[in-house]
């Protein structure tokens, strides 16, 4: 197997008395896509937000090919090409599509001092943002519209495009599907394996058992804070997945 | 070929309106409805007082000044989702900072100092409500009174004169032809405000921290100071409303702007700029200037008491902020698939 993407070693984080996670290691691989299990509350998202940098674990370590950095910022990770959708964490309703997919990544004019002073190419952002959409098979109506006026579904599909548009490497995707209809679901399980033909190094929490078996190759399942197992999916079944969530059988 | 052009523009012209009338509807031109309305009436009924004669169109171009500045900050501090109570004492100190340092070191040092006294003001307001994670409502509200009292000790609740010429003409006595400078640095704050809401980074970004912190956050905006950034632009603009002031009186007051802070309120809000942050229009918050200080002036030329004017004016407040304010479950799609 090629050498991880991106190591967890031994994360802990806590929030006063309560333990999120304890002890916690992973990897994921190019080309892979790890699907991240656990009941609610098992530390599924406290991970990703650690990963992501919007939260700082208490110990461990986390590595990009081979390298540990502190990733103290969610500018670190995305420096480092680790993309995110948090869940309902990720768009801003007033602003549009293409100011969206920009967001803290605007492209300027007017040179070196047009970059200094955030000179908005605004042409250019929505060319831009047309052809990556394009690409990516989602179709939005006008560019130029808040995304709170769209559906969940195109909204959802903008927060995915946004990390598939630049994440190169890493993509972490905290319940991308939550809350969709069953074709854009579908859309949005396309888009992982795509990104995973292409060599991206994915890691995906949800909570359908369908959804992880027909896009995961492998398995990290949590259980209050801590590693309850670690599974090749070619080796288990999904009532062998549902059984480690729930405790029943130790990993 | 003409034609496919003509069919271009038409059809990128109703893409742009569905946009716009989705997008909050009718409600976005509410502010610009109201002022023509408003003015209509008042040349009306006031035709024979002359309402619409060139002096008191200047006149309430002048009153306006002052209201229009201060909104166009205080735009900046809502679409952060924060707020500034202490503009309105800031205006004050300015006024006084400008008296003081214009009787030494001449217009352009007064002024200056005027206007980087106000920026230190949003500095402390910034920071006090981001590092010390006080409300800005609160911290604002605490440096209200605290500039306001040191406003009061600076001259012994005297006025203190401006005797410079060259500054009573820049910041309001004086005129470019017809125009009063007062309306030309209305057009300079609206301009500069427009052009960083829309055309800077910083503009997007103060939108987007104030909509939804924890996402703006989560993408890596530095959230502290662009918070920071936005109440400084509107204690900047409250001081610079205080030299505009200053300088059309030719005094610094302890109480000037004094009783501002609610009409600049209005003024932003009934321009469209929402209260809850993330939504912002600076030709929205000047027009609501506009239509405060018309209000003051026709209900004055109606020959209204001072307590029927405050009357009528709520009224029309609220009648106002009611068409233009959109409830905020509005604008999120429901219809999720």
């Amino acid at each position: 197997m090629t050498a991880p993407a991106l190591s967890v070693r031994n994360i802990s984080k806590s929030f006063r008395a309560v333990q999120a996670l304890d002890d916690v290691s992973l990897d994921i691989h190019p080309g892979r896509v790890t699907a991240l299990l656990g009941d609610n509350g098992a530390g599924k998202s406290t991970l990703v937000k650690c990963i992501a940098g919007v939260y700082q674990p208490d110990s461990g370590t986390i590595s990009v090919d081979g390298t540990v950095h502190r990733i103290a910022t969610p500018d670190v990770a995305r420096s480092l090409g680790v993309e995110t959708v948090h869940q309902n964490l990720s768009l801003i309703d007033t602003l549009n599509v293409a100011e969206n997919l920009f967001l803290n990544r605007e492209r300027t004019r007017g040179g070196g001092f047009g970059a200094r002073i955030g000179l908005l190419n605004k042409r250019r952002m929505l060319r831009e943002c047309e052809s990556t959409l394009a690409k990516l098979g989602i179709v939005i109506p006008s560019l130029r519209r808040p995304v709170g006026l769209l559906s969940g579904g195109q909204r959802q599909a903008i927060a995915i495009g946004r990390a598939v548009a630049w994440g190169q490497r890493i993509v972490l995707l905290d319940e991308p599907a939550a809350a969709l209809g069953v074709e854009q679901a579908q859309r949005v399980m396309d888009l992982i394996l795509s990104l995973r033909d292409a060599g991206v190094a994915v890691l995906l929490i949800t909570h359908n058992m369908d959804r992880v078996t027909a896009v995961s190759d492998n398995a990290v399942i949590l259980r209050q804070g801590r590693k309850a197992a670690e599974v090749e999916l070619d080796q288990v079944s999904k009532d062998d997945l549902v059984a480690f969530i729930t405790g029943a059988k130790a990993g | 070929m003409r034609l496919h052009v003509l069919a271009k523009a038409t059809s990128r012209l109703r893409q742009a309106w569905i946009d716009r009338s989705e997008d909050g509807g009718y409600r976005r031109y509410v502010v610009y409805m109201a002022f023509v309305s408003i003015l209509a009436v008042f040349a009306l009924i006031l035709w024979d007082d002359g309402f619409l004669s060139w002096s008191n169109l200047l006149n309430i171009g002048r009153q306006a000044a002052p209201i229009a500045v201060m909104a166009v900050g205080m735009a900046f501090a809502l679409a952060s989702a924060e707020i500034d109570l202490s503009i309105g004492s800031t205006v004050a100190l300015s006024s006084l900072v400008a008296a003081v340092m214009v009787a030494d070191y001449g217009f352009f040092v007064g002024a200056l100092a005027a206007v980087l006294v106000g920026a230190s003001v949003g500095l402390v307001n910034g920071l006090v409500a981001v590092k010390i994670r006080i409300p800005s409502f609160l911290v604002t509200l605490g440096t209200l009174g605290i500039i306001s009292g040191i406003a009061r000790n600076m001259n012994n609740l005297q006025s203190m004169p401006i005797r410079n010429d060259t500054f009573s003409a820049l910041f309001g006595a004086g005129s470019l032809g017809p125009i009063s400078s007062l309306v030309i640095w209305t057009a300079v704050a609206f301009a500069v405000g427009h052009f960083a809401l829309h055309h800077l980074r910083w503009g997007r970004h103060v939108l987007a921290t104030g909509a939804n912190r924890a996402s703006a956050k989560a993408a890596g905006l530095n959230t502290d100071r662009i918070r920071i950034s936005a109440l400084m632009v509107s204690s900047t603009a409250a001081a610079f409303a205080g030299v505009l002031l200053a300088g059309r009186l030719a005094i610094g007051r302890h109480d000037l702007g004094e009783n501002d802070l609610l009409t600049v309120i209005a003024a932003v809000v009934i321009g469209g700029t929402s209260l809850f942050g993330g939504r912002a229009s600076i030709a929205g918050a000047v027009t609501g200037a506009l239509i405060m200080a018309m209000l003051n002036n026709g209900l004055i030329l109606m020959g209204l008491e001072v307590a029927d004017q405050l009357i009528a004016r709520g009224f029309i407040i609220i009648v106002a902020v009611a068409l233009s304010m959109r409830a905020p479950s509005e604008s999120v799609g429901d219809d999720v698939p």
